[in-house]
């Protein structure tokens, strides 16, 4: 398992969505993405496109001014 | 009952999705395959869903151009914080239960945007050439991906551009995508498709939808239980919209050139937008959710800050001299809490400077800015 990070700070909907499908498929079953985001809709876009890419959401942190969206790939 | 698939599908490998079943025939290829069109908006959602019924395995695409509406605005205005925020396409993804591909095609769109062959609409949409493109796009992905055919939820006499009897064809074929582009909420209005003369799907069972009444798609959603859906109409790109299409030409004419970034069309969306001179433009936040936003682009543009009173952040787009900033200071004081005092104090700093700059400015009244500066 490889821990991989993904800045999508200042992208607005649904570029964080993009650059995380994007990256997740390079990335191979087991490992985990951290996406870090500043648009308020990635903790409802990004977890929906897990949902029906089959993908894990491990869960999501809030921060003061960004939050923190873990992701672990499956096979699909 | 239909028993053989035409020669064509045999040679392909495919045969009828009803007859498609893995253990009687095992030598035979897959399952037949679409990829749908999700704008989002309800008519996507009902041509998938009709599709999926006949047993075909559908996926959704998504092209994101950059002049989407949805998701933009809410994420960004105070007022709209509230406000659930989510994705229609990804909603209606997961509504239907297909994998949904979204695409960026900003770079791509742009040829599209500046140079429609079939010209614009009311506004600057170019929407017969932005939905060809969409379907030559699905095209590529189908060809690369080994799916069989396209989806789309147009509807005859939906919309005033691209959706009309004599365009739709066209943009068939312009596309390049042909008879492999099935419209199935107007299937019966228009020539058998492949997926049709081939059975993967079975044409009695699409529909002859006509005109601007969305009274029978809403019956249908209720029938597939959709309970809620995005706005129906559409209005989901910002292209149609007559401010918004103002301030594109605008940036365009004071440019001389129509080239854009994600970043330009993003800023046409947020503030007041005030042009002094034909060689920059102010852009000023409304309100604190477009002030937090436009804080994002401190380090491209020069900025204006009232400090002394409660007020928006000022963007300086173009090349502004000493006195056009002072004339801009006076114009953020205008929009702040101390528009009716006698002095104002407006920090300037541009990109690169290690200092900002104070600047003690009288408020400009309104009735000194012209109506021909707003954009």
């Amino acid at each position: 398992m490889t821990i991989h990070k993904l800045d999508a700070s200042g992208l607005l909907c649904p570029m964080p969505v993009i650059r995380t499908q994007d990256r997740i498929a390079e990335l191979h079953a087991g490992d985990i993405l951290e996406v870090q985001c500043t648009d308020p809709g990635a903790a409802n876009d990004i977890p929906a496109w897990c949902r029906i890419n089959g993908h894990k959401l491990v869960g999501i942190q809030q921060y003061e001014n960004h939050l923190m969206v873990v992701i672990e790939v499956n096979n699909t | 009952m239909r028993i053989a698939a035409s020669y064509d599908s045999l040679q392909y490998g495919k045969i009828p999705s009803p007859f498609f079943n893995k253990e009687q025939n095992p030598c035979m290829a897959r399952q037949i395959r679409a990829v749908s069109l999700i704008s989002g908006g309800l008519d996507s959602l009902l041509a998938t869903r009709m599709v999926q019924d006949q047993g075909v395995h559908v996926e959704g695409i998504n092209f994101y151009t950059g002049f989407c509406v949805e998701g933009h605005t809410h994420a960004i205005r105070q007022k709209d914080r509230a406000r659930p925020k989510r994705n229609n396409a990804l909603w209606s993804a997961e509504q239907l239960g297909i994998k949904l591909h979204i695409v960026d095609v900003i770079d791509e769109y742009k040829n599209v945007l500046i140079n429609p062959r079939h010209g614009y609409g009311a506004n600057m949409n170019p929407c017969q050439d932005c939905k060809t493109f969409m379907v030559r796009k699905a095209l590529e992905w189908i060809d690369t991906h080994d799916f069989d055919f396209i989806i789309t939820g147009e509807v005859i006499g939906q919309r005033p551009m691209s959706q009309r009897k004599d365009t739709m064809p066209v943009i068939a074929r312009e596309s390049g995508a042909g008879d492999r582009l099935l419209r199935p909420l107007c299937a019966q209005l228009l020539p058998p498709t492949l997926p049709e003369r081939e059975g993967w799907v079975d044409r009695e069972k699409l529909l002859r939808l006509n005109g601007r009444s969305r009274k029978p798609q809403m019956a249908m959603a209720a029938k597939f239980g959709f309970e809620e859906y995005a706005q129906p109409a559409g209005g989901c790109c910002f292209l149609t919209d007559e401010h918004y299409s103002k301030k594109l030409v605008d940036l365009w004419q004071a440019r001389g050139d129509r080239d854009y970034e994600l970043d330009d069309i993003m800023l046409l969306k947020v503030g007041r937008h005030i042009r002094p001179a034909p060689h920059y433009k102010l852009i000023i936040a409304r309100e604190e959710g477009e002030g937090r936003f436009l804080e994002g682009y401190r380090k491209r543009y020069p900025a204006l800050q009232v400090v002394s009173h409660t007020g928006p952040l000022v963007l300086i787009d173009g090349d502004a001299s000493r006195a056009d900033i002072e004339l801009a200071a006076r114009i953020a004081a205008r929009y702040c809490k101390g528009r009716d005092a006698e002095q104002v104090t407006v920090e300037y700093r541009a990109p690169g400077m290690q200092e900002t700059v104070a600047l003690q400015v009288s408020p400009l009244p309104t009735s000194d800015i012209p109506e021909d500066w707003y954009v």
